[in-house]
């Protein structure tokens, strides 16, 4: 079974890093990155800006591609299922093709402006802080590669299919915060605090924001305002729970898929 | 002779004289382990004003010192003047007394009295130079004193928290008092000045204290300039102040839970020019400070730039650059009676048609969503949402919740280079 | 030889299978007919694996075969509209089979000689045409010499010289003792090719044996009628 898994994911690889997207998709990363970088006078700033790119991209183009993908091949899922292999091992085998190569494209697109930055001496690269945002974007990646596959493997229909993934990058990408802003709000009379931080973290868009803003230093500016906020965000706990979080996000929704295509009829 | 002139001139004047005559019929005197004199206590009884006593190295634990006459203290060889924890080392009851080349240490805790490590007490024209201050509760004290240089010394401790540390230099009710060059770190308060006036402060490093890099209370025109205040609860301080002139400093990574890199709280009169704030929590902090402008600082990565409370007046904010800051200004209401001017705001998105370097349309620093934290401060878990950013840019396309009170009118396109200006065209225009 | 018992599918509202019981012998080709959603899809679907069935059992070579993926090992399927990953070529996708399936034991080289297949082998499978695709679709599903064959629509594209060689193989595969299962919206190739016949409406079987009974019950000699007066009948 193991062996089909690997099986599987090598043919998807191999499928998609021949595929013209993938390779656009790392293109486009690349040049918005090398452009906020070489552009703006500071890679902080830059980074940041790279946060917006994690947060409102790379969520809708992993939906979108991961939907692409999962539609153009399902004709290839048809044939291997005919094969002697199980299921389990195919949609595993896909998901991680899909998702990891996906994560491949953010990572190189990011990492390596980055890298040729520092190594043209044209400034101080902040590591730590870069290496956060690889995480977080490969972690924003992976979650929303299977919840495309999710959204794709429970509808036939592939119109439908884009509506509903684009309704749901819309939902945890604005309408969340909304709602979240508006619970801030309307119940600023209680003691809310730790609400606050339990629904930032039940949303993995800004679970990933979190985490960032907290390794750009921000946690500081938070305590200036809250002590729990200081207390929880800005300690190891606060990270290491939003970490758990943000991979339980991954787990879940791929989990549910693989269920879903378990009983799936081709 | 002596006594005949001490009688007919005031003190001052003595010590002057004193001063310029000395090398003519002062002795000097030499301390060391292995000296006839072997410690400062003797070395003080057989001195006389306008003598020089050489300290050759040595580790000397006197208990508390004090020297009630003029004369000129040198250190060779870096000699230690050990308080043990428990005394106050030098109490300096004298004019023109200059102390160089020692090393203090261990001036005790006390919560009675501040026990410094060199006090000086109702002097004139002392002299503290090249000394080193370890690990004491206070390091320089000058009390009801004037004419002092304080220059090149290194003064670090080991402070933790406000009630067990004292502060690296304290003046108190003292005046033209110049502190130059000095290293000081981890006191509670880096420098202190209470009742000081016409002092300078200049190209010292403060940083790391448990409290403030610098810190004026209650003090009258001073000045200054070219100092780094680093990591600090407030990189300075100026509180119940007047005519503070406050140039070319660096203000920086003063960031924590509420951390500032300048502060000040009910001032007046003050001028804030050609600094640099870079990483503070807060850049500016201004509470109750009034008149005072503000011209040519460059603000960057600070979490707010400058936070103006509305009880703050007549404050001018002209040719500063405002750069990569989370939040460019903000404020508790929607009055203001400060204006804005001139500035560079990198978040300023207008045109500029007629191409003068000036933006088109106003910019109002003050964003809708720094209103919102400032209001409901769990919002703050909101900052760098999409859903914030596209709130601040509707806001700042169509303004409707932005204070227009606070509005640059004339913001500049450009980065301002005013380090390469010879002179602030404010200080003509003023 | 290939069975399936009381098998029921049912999509929402639609009763895809109502209890099929059916055998398709060693040795034969068994035909599936019957009109649009009459269930044939779901049955062929079914034994591969690709549907899961509400109920009923499905046994190929007497070995269950629901939920049990090595059974497809013994099955050659050629789907309708075979489709492969696009980036990769005639030859990739090959050895990709061959590596989920273990060692081919026919002859690839005369299979692909056979079909006609050489030219396109480095060609990345989205320039195929319909009928390239489906010889490959036919390389692969004879390659591994499975004991059962099923074929959806086989000759579906193909050009009549290869689709008379492709016949002529699936002929000889059956004289080889395999089980055949065919659909085929061809009357006159199903006459040439099939020895028994499942004649499916809506998700029932209507009549299931030799082409001899069926011309026999309906009195008529042509296939394409025959199937016609049974539909009529129902």
């Amino acid at each position: 079974m193991r062996g089909a898994v690997y099986k599987i994911f090598k043919y998807t690889l191999f499928d998609l890093l021949r595929s013209r997207w993938l390779g656009s998709y790392a293109i486009l990363v690349g040049l918005m990155t090398a452009g906020l970088l070489y552009l703006g006078d500071d890679p902080t700033q830059a980074a940041v800006s790279v946060l917006n790119l994690v947060i409102l991209v790379v969520p809708l183009v992993s939906l979108v591609l991961g939907l692409m993908y999962h539609y153009a091949n399902r004709d290839f899922a048809l044939l291997v299922l005919t094969q002697p292999v199980p299921r389990g091992s195919v949609y595993w085998g896909q998901l991680l093709g899909l998702g990891l190569s996906l994560t491949g494209a953010y990572l190189s697109g990011v990492a390596v402006p980055f890298a040729a930055y520092g190594a043209l001496g044209m400034g101080e690269v902040d590591w730590p802080t870069v290496g956060m945002l690889l995480f977080v974007g490969a972690m924003v990646t992976l979650v929303f590669s299977s919840l495309a596959l999710f959204v794709g493997v429970s509808n036939d229909e592939r119109v439908r299919a884009l509506g509903i993934a684009i309704a749901v990058w819309f939902v945890l990408t604005f309408v969340y915060d909304s709602l979240l802003l508006a619970f801030i709000i309307l119940a600023q009379a209680y003691p809310i605090d730790r609400w606050v931080i339990g629904i930032s973290m039940l949303n993995p868009v800004d679970l990933a924001r979190v985490l960032v803003l907290l390794h750009l230093d921000t946690a500081a500016l938070m305590g200036y305002t809250g002590a729990l906020f200081r207390k929880f965000l800005g300690t190891g706990l606060g990270t290491a729970t939003a970490v758990l979080a943000l991979v339980l996000w991954t787990v879940v929704p791929a989990v549910l898929a693989g269920r879903v295509f378990a009983r799936k009829d081709f | 002779m002596w006594s005949s002139l001490s009688a007919a001139f005031p003190r001052g004047l003595l010590v002057a004289l004193v001063l310029a005559l000395a090398p003519a019929g002062a002795k000097t005197l030499t301390v060391c382990p292995s000296c006839p004199v072997r410690t400062l206590k003797e070395a003080f009884a057989l001195a006389e004003d306008g003598d020089t006593v050489v300290v050759d190295g040595g580790h000397y634990a006197e208990g508390n010192l004090v020297l009630d006459k003029s004369i000129v203290l040198l250190g060779k060889n870096l000699p230690v003047l050990d308080g043990e924890g428990k005394y106050e080392i030098l109490t300096v009851k004298a004019d023109g007394v200059q102390i160089r080349g020692f090393e203090f240490r261990g001036s005790g805790v006390n919560f009675i009295k501040d026990q410094a490590a060199v006090k000086m007490v109702d002097a004139e024209h002392c002299v503290i130079e090249n000394n080193r201050f370890v690990n004491n509760f206070f390091a320089i004290y000058l009390e009801k004193s004037r004419h002092c240089m304080i220059r090149n010394n290194r003064i670090v401790s080991n402070a933790e928290n406000e009630n067990y540390s004292g502060n690296g230099i304290h003046l108190w009710n003292s005046f033209d008092v110049d502190i130059v060059g000095n290293y000081v770190a981890r006191h509670r308060d880096g420098i202190y000045l209470e009742f000081v006036r016409d002092s300078r402060i200049v190209n010292n490093v403060s940083e790391d204290h448990v409290r403030y890099g610098l810190h004026f209370m209650f003090s009258e025109d001073n000045l200054f300039r070219g100092n780094v205040f680093r990591r600090s609860g407030a990189g300075v301080a100026v509180m119940y102040s007047k005519r503070t002139r406050m140039e070319e400093n660096r203000f920086e990574y003063n960031w924590g839970g509420a951390s500032y890199g300048l502060l000040l709280k009910d001032i007046n009169d003050s001028d804030i020019r050609r600094n640099v704030f870079f990483k503070n929590t807060v850049g500016i902090y201004a509470d109750g400070s009034n008149r005072t402008s503000v011209y040519a600082n460059d603000f960057v990565q600070n979490g707010y730039a400058m936070r103006i409370f509305a009880n703050s007046m007549g404050m001018i904010f002209m040719y500063n650059n405002f750069l990569g800051n989370t939040f460019d200004v903000a404020t508790n209401s929607t009055e203001s009676y400060n204006s804005y001017l001139k500035n560079y705001w990198d978040k300023y998105e207008g045109y500029d048609l007629d191409k003068n370097g000036i933006g088109d349309v106003p910019y109002r620093p003050v964003s809708l969503f720094s209103l919102v934290v400032e209001n409901y401060p769990q919002a703050l878990v909101l900052l760098h949402s999409p859903l914030v950013q596209f709130m601040d840019r509707a806001e700042r396309i169509f303004p409707v919740f932005s204070p227009k009170a606070i509005e640059d009118d004339q913001p500049f396109m450009f980065r301002i280079l005013w380090s390469e200006w010879k002179n602030l065209p404010s200080d003509t225009e003023r | 030889m290939v069975r399936v018992e009381e098998l029921t599918k049912r999509y929402g509202a639609l009763e895809a299978l109502k209890g099929v019981t059916a055998e398709f012998p060693a040795g034969k080709v068994t035909a599936v007919v019957g009109p649009n959603a009459s269930g044939k899809s779901t049955l062929m679907k079914s034994i591969l694996g690709l549907v899961v069935p509400d109920g009923g059992r499905v046994y190929v070579l007497g070995e269950p075969a629901l939920k049990n993926p090595r059974v497809r090992a013994k099955i050659g399927y050629m789907p309708q509209d075979p489709r492969f990953p696009e980036n990769v070529t005639v030859r990739e996708v090959i050895r990709w089979i061959e590596e989920l399936r273990g060692r081919p034991k026919q002859d690839l080289d005369e299979l692909l000689a056979y079909f006609g297949l050489g030219p396109h082998l480095e060609q990345p499978t989205r320039v195929l045409s319909g009928g390239t695709r489906q010889k490959l679709s036919a390389v692969l599903a004879f390659l591994f010499d499975p004991e059962v064959l099923i074929l959806d629509e086989p000759t579906a594209g193909l050009d009549p010289l290869a689709s008379s060689r492709f016949k002529d193989r699936v002929a000889a595969e059956r004289d080889r003792g395999k089980t055949v299962i065919l659909t085929s919206h061809v009357m006159s190739e199903l006459e040439e090719l099939a020895d028994r016949l499942v004649f499916l409406l809506e998700g029932e079987v209507v009549f299931a044996g030799d082409l001899e009974e069926l011309r026999a019950k309906t009195g008529e000699e042509r296939l394409e009628r025959a199937v016609a007066s049974l539909m009529e009948a129902s």
